[in-house]
């Protein structure tokens, strides 16, 4: 075991904090720390132009092979790069969709002609995707997707019908990866195929989620015939189910390490006000306080073991990756409870009319759907009961059709 | 940075695994439990004589195999999976430790030559019988008299003290308080005014004793570190044996989850195995992750405790990474124990299956060298009060 980095990796590390105390100036400065989760819609066209920003500087998809554009970085590198992009209090990125999933899959499940098409826009960070998975009747049971895709033979395209959910930067996109159903008469994991879909189009539709906090993150994407060329699938009709899962499995949290400077920066927030307002004179919360300090850092500890873990070679995730998710959800949506017992009644009081909420406030209400999407709390714990502990599935009660 | 055991340490992970198993099994525990010395003598010096454990960190000038505390970390995992009824922590971990942080040569030449050459045991006396486990918790004193310390006083929760042949004990300058007028000793066991008693345990797998020092004189040699300044080096001693009482209860916490796993994949009602409930599983998922967490925070606490002595980057780190791993994993364990006892049901009651062994150490492990609320409380003053007026 051996916890320091490399000198080369530390090198890196001042390129990447140089670069940014650098350009995260100007016309950038008011973006800092914002954009994040729960803050998804603020300045959007913003942070489009620092997305291109950083692509002149060589700094998105850090972790993509070189052939297809990225900067080839090691595990190690990549982390480095997350850090202190939060570090910096870089803003929420809005290419990371398109960098962290279309990207990954195209290079792995993409023909030759799409990662060409395709590639290239989110390297440069012009082209921004959205993904289209979830559905109303598709949310712990994502397989039971109903949107459906027809070839229409007289016109050689794909034509998309249905409604997808949760999507999150659907306006901002120029893209969106959709699994829909290419066999009418399939169920579940089977007969589904994975497009690409280009979003400025009539037969697509856009419609805001006003949420919890009052503002609008995700949305509602309607699909009305909806066009999608035909060598816009990716793998044949019915790989879709495997297109779409076959990056879980290798996902290596990477950009968890940035994830979790942001938790630093809102636990340092909490912290920050307990002293000033007392709060930190109450013994449960002061507990409360070390004991959200204390699992952050175990997260971060626990990230460690998962990039450094030996590669399963089937690609299955090792214990201390499948219990991650339900981890630091957890913790998150603690920290917001905590963040509001520490402003005591302030935290009623609003920063303004009509619904301005303070960042910490906002914090509270959005972690909320840390424990839901991606697989909410009761899904990751089936998941490693079964796939961790080799623990039996339950029997299904099957609803009787007709 | 590499945060995974080398091959070399799963090699030694799984060889102590694999002894273990074979000579600490629910027999063997409850046989040697049930003895007032709580150890098979046979079984230590095999331990001494053949693994060479109890050497593993100290130094190769001191007889030792001069591995590190991740090494031992690893061992304590495993040792805390089988429950082994040993003198080992307190022998290795507490007072091995307290003679590699503050022992002159002279000393270290001495008793840790004797500790590898499994000719002794010794412990580690501080706490008077206070919850806090601080430096307020000692109140046994001493003054000196010429050449010689006069020590007198009481301590209690000494891990086998009635059996070890050397206490290094704390003492302080009549009339201190606080961090201030501390100082440990090296005192054999056999000196005239040291009474020790073993207290009967509800964890009866590891055993304590009440110590009594009554006008016990000892020479000045036998000071341990500088006169009166003795808490940062006791200080560093109780974290790197949190560190080690931890991992022993990640140990704990995968021996219960596995057994449970096992078990409720047996045990049919209605008609299918337990284990197929959502309410059985969600449960066992809770304890992985508890478990999967708390290794997570031994693990990085042990490398900042192999990197303490030699006053790495990590070394400064040594108080927090202790308090966090031994408030998580103390939660942790006894959580894991409780959930385990549930899902095994009645059975889980009784005194022939081996959850309620691991129950009772998760409870008494907890509170032992400072419990969650404890460990959390330190990490609080460093984040809330420090350079904050009250």
């Amino acid at each position: 075991m051996k916890l320091s980095f490399s000198a080369q990796d530390e090198q890196f590390r001042s390129e990447v904090a140089s670069w940014l105390e650098d350009n995260l100036t100007g016309e950038f400065a008011k973006l800092k720390y914002r954009g994040g989760p729960g803050d998804e819609h603020t300045y959007p066209e913003e942070r489009k132009v620092w997305e291109q920003k950083l692509a002149e500087g060589g700094w998105t998809c850090v972790g993509w092979p070189k052939e297809h554009g990225g900067k080839g970085c090691s595990i190690e590198q990549q982390v480095i790069f997350f850090e202190e992009y939060a570090r910096a209090g870089a803003p929420g990125r809005v290419g990371h969709i398109g960098e962290g999933l279309a990207g990954p899959t195209l290079i792995a499940f993409g023909t030759e002609a799409q990662k060409q098409k395709y590639l290239p826009g989110i390297v440069a960070g012009t082209e921004l995707w959205c993904q289209g998975y979830s559905e109303p009747g598709a949310g712990s049971d994502l397989a039971n997707v109903k949107t459906k895709a027809r070839f229409d033979e007289t016109g050689g395209k794909w034509v998309l019908n249905g409604q997808k959910v949760w999507t999150s930067l659907a306006h901002e996109s120029d893209y969106c990866f959709v699994i829909a159903r290419t066999d009418p008469d399939s169920v579940a994991h089977k007969g589904l195929g994975f497009f690409l879909v280009k979003m400025d189009q009539p037969g697509v539709e856009i419609r805001p989620i006003e949420q919890i906090t009052g503002t609008s993150e995700f949305n509602e994407v309607f699909f009305d015939d909806a066009h999608c060329d035909a060598e816009d699938i990716v793998g044949a009709p019915g790989d879709g189910w495997k297109v779409a899962m076959g990056l879980l499995g290798f996902e290596r949290g990477v950009s968890t390490l940035g994830q979790q400077m942001q938790f630093q920066n809102e636990l340092d927030d909490i912290v920050a006000l307990a002293r000033e307002n007392g709060a930190a004179d109450v013994p449960r919360i002061r507990q409360r306080i070390a004991r959200a300090h204390a699992e952050l850092k175990i997260m971060r500890y626990n990230a460690m073991r998962m990039l450094s873990g030996h590669s399963v070679s089937d690609g299955s995730l090792q214990k201390e990756a499948l219990i991650y998710k339900l981890f630091w959800a957890s913790w998150h949506r603690e920290l917001g409870e905590l963040a509001m017992d520490v402003m005591g009644p302030e935290c009623d009081i609003l920063e303004g009319a009509p619904y301005e909420l303070s960042r910490l406030q906002a914090m509270f209400l959005f972690v909320r759907s840390d424990t839901i999407y991606g697989g909410t709390n009761q899904i990751q714990r089936n998941i490693i009961a079964e796939r961790g502990l080799g623990m039996p599935k339950e029997p299904r009660a099957v609803l009787k059709q007709g | 940075m590499d945060f995974a055991f080398t091959q070399e340490q799963e090699m030694i992970r799984d060889t102590a695994a694999a002894f273990l198993a074979e000579v600490s099994s629910s027999e063997a525990v409850r046989a040697a439990m049930a003895t007032e010395s709580g150890y098979d003598e046979a079984l230590w010096q095999r331990i001494c004589g053949e693994m060479y454990w109890q050497a593993i960190h100290i130094p190769e000038a001191h007889g030792g195999l001069g591995l590190g505390y991740v090494e031992l970390v690893a061992m304590m995992e495993q040792m805390g999976r089988y429950l082994l009824c040993s003198p080992y922590f307190s022998t290795v971990c507490m007072a091995a430790n307290a003679l590699l942080v503050a022992g002159n040569e002279e000393q270290k030449s001495k008793w840790l030559g004797e500790l590898c050459a499994g000719q002794l045991t010794a412990t580690l006396a501080f706490n008077g019988g206070s919850r806090s486990w601080a430096a307020d918790s000692i109140t046994a004193s001493f003054r000196r008299d010429g050449d010689e310390y006069v020590l007198n006083g009481s301590y209690r929760y000494v891990i086998d003290g009635h059996t070890a042949g050397l206490f290094v004990v704390a003492a302080r300058e009549e009339g201190s308080s606080g961090e201030q007028g501390i100082s440990l000793f090296l005192l054999p066991a056999d000196t005239a005014g040291v009474t020790s008693e073993w207290l009967p345990t509800m964890d009866q797998a590891r055993k304590q004793a009440a110590v009594t020092l009554e006008n016990a004189r000892i020479d000045s040699a036998n000071l341990l570190g500088p006169s009166g300044e003795g808490w940062p080096a006791l200080s560093r001693v109780l974290d790197l044996a949190a560190i080690a009482l931890a991992a022993e209860q990640v140990g704990g916490c995968q021996q219960l989850l596995d057994m449970t796993v096992e078990y409720t994949g047996e045990r049919v009602q209605f008609n299918r195995p337990i284990a197929s409930f959502q309410a059985v599983k969600h449960k066992a998922a809770d304890m992985m992750l508890k478990t999967e967490v708390a290794r997570s925070a031994v693990y990085y606490a042990a490398c900042v405790a192999q990197e303490a002595p030699q006053g790495g980057e990590l070394a400064a780190e040594l108080p927090e990474a202790a308090s966090v791993a031994k408030s998580y994993c103390s939660d942790a364990y006894f959580a894991v124990a409780g959930e385990s006892l549930q899902l095994f049901g009645g059975v889980g009651f009784t005194w022939e299956y081996d959850v309620h062994l691991y129950f009772k150490r998760a409870k008494a492990s907890e509170h032992l060298l400072g419990d969650g609320n404890t460990h959390r409380e330190r990490l609080a003053v460093a984040l809330l009060d420090e350079g904050r007026q009250s």
